[in-house]
């Protein structure tokens, strides 16, 4: 990131560059457990996966607070008004991880009362493949935001990122 | 206590019942849909066989020219260990069926379903709303009829 140390145990760098620093390392996420997903969500925030190593430790329940939505869930036509109610409380910046296969495009629920993924009504940084995904995935979601933070990218330029199934047995 | 109810319903209901099967001991009895809250009450009621749980009420859409749908309510009896399902049959033309909210309230949110499903009006229900789609959807989606993907437009996303 740029650094440069002087001999007066000084540090040198741009604003920029320890905001996005800053960001990166503190990514909030508001938890949008809606279905089974939620689990593994849950146990990529305990003490085997350890988000806190991230730290993503603090989910917040409310979305004033946060700035990572990962929906983990069937979104129905009924839900989806819900998640995009949320999306818009929270504050700039903000990313959104779609977790799953429904999340990410109905799954296996190819069906009238099912939004066939959720990027027809919120933007989405990290699609997470697995149905659900393992927690070791959902941290390579995570991962991946954070190189999106590091990269800069602006909202409405940004690039999808797909996380394959984890091989991991 | 088989005998029991069929003696019993016979000796009262004479006239209401239309048709009674037995499958693996299952004792099934359809109805006349105008007497089904008398039939009901007294299953309820009387003393020997209280039926006093309602486990299921559920519609079916059998998709035939004559009766299409059907309403089913599955009866269990606590004090006899018994069950018993009855039938009632609903033509297209004529989708009221009496409520048994006032027998079990557990029928409350079943019949809902029932109506939110295959659009069974339950006759003197206190909250007959949808159950699980929006209040403005205007499709009954468990109908034969209805296709699996919806009808494109009939549900709203939010804006982009």
């Amino acid at each position: 990131m740029g650094l440069e140390f002087t001999k007066d145990s000084f540090l040198i760098t741009r604003v920029d560059e320890i905001i996005k620093w800053a960001r990166k390392n503190s990514l909030w996420p508001m938890p949008m457990g809606i279905s089974c997903c939620a689990i593994e969500m849950m146990a990529f925030a305990g003490p085997r996966f350890d988000v806190s190593r991230f730290g993503s430790e603090a989910f917040r329940f409310s979305p004033r607070q946060s700035d990572l939505m990962i929906v983990a869930g069937t979104v129905t036509y009924k839900m989806a008004h819900v998640v995009r109610k949320i999306y818009d409380q929270m504050p700039d910046p903000k990313w959104v991880i779609a977790m799953g296969a429904c999340t990410s495009s109905g799954g296996m629920y190819r069906s009238y009362p099912v939004v066939q993924g959720i990027d027809l009504f919120v933007p989405v940084d990290v699609y997470v493949a697995g149905c659900p995904p393992r927690p070791d995935n959902l941290l390579k979601g995570l991962m991946e935001i954070q190189k999106k933070i590091e990269r800069g990218e602006k909202p409405g330029q940004r690039e999808k990122v797909y996380v394959a199934e984890s091989t991991m047995v | 206590m088989k005998e029991n109810v069929l003696e019993k319903l016979t000796t009262h209901f004479k006239d209401s019942i239309l048709a009674t099967s037995e499958y693996r001991g299952e004792l099934t009895i359809v109805v006349k849909k105008q007497d089904i809250v008398r039939i009901c009450q007294f299953l309820c009621s009387n003393e020997e066989l209280r039926f006093d749980s309602l486990r299921d009420l559920c519609g079916v859409d059998y998709y035939r020219p004559e009766d299409r749908f059907e309403v089913v309510y599955n009866l269990y009896s606590l004090k006899n260990k018994f069950r018993l399902r009855l039938k009632v049959r609903v033509d297209e033309a004529d989708l009221h069926v009496p409520s048994v909210t006032g027998v079990w309230s557990t029928a409350n949110w079943h019949e809902r379903e029932a109506y939110d499903m295959y659009g069974i009006i339950f006759d003197g229900h206190p909250d007959l709303r949808r159950m699980y789609m929006p209040e403005e959807f205007e499709y009954y989606p468990l109908r034969k009829d209805f296709p699996l993907m919806g009808i494109p437009g009939s549900l709203s996303l939010p804006k982009k």
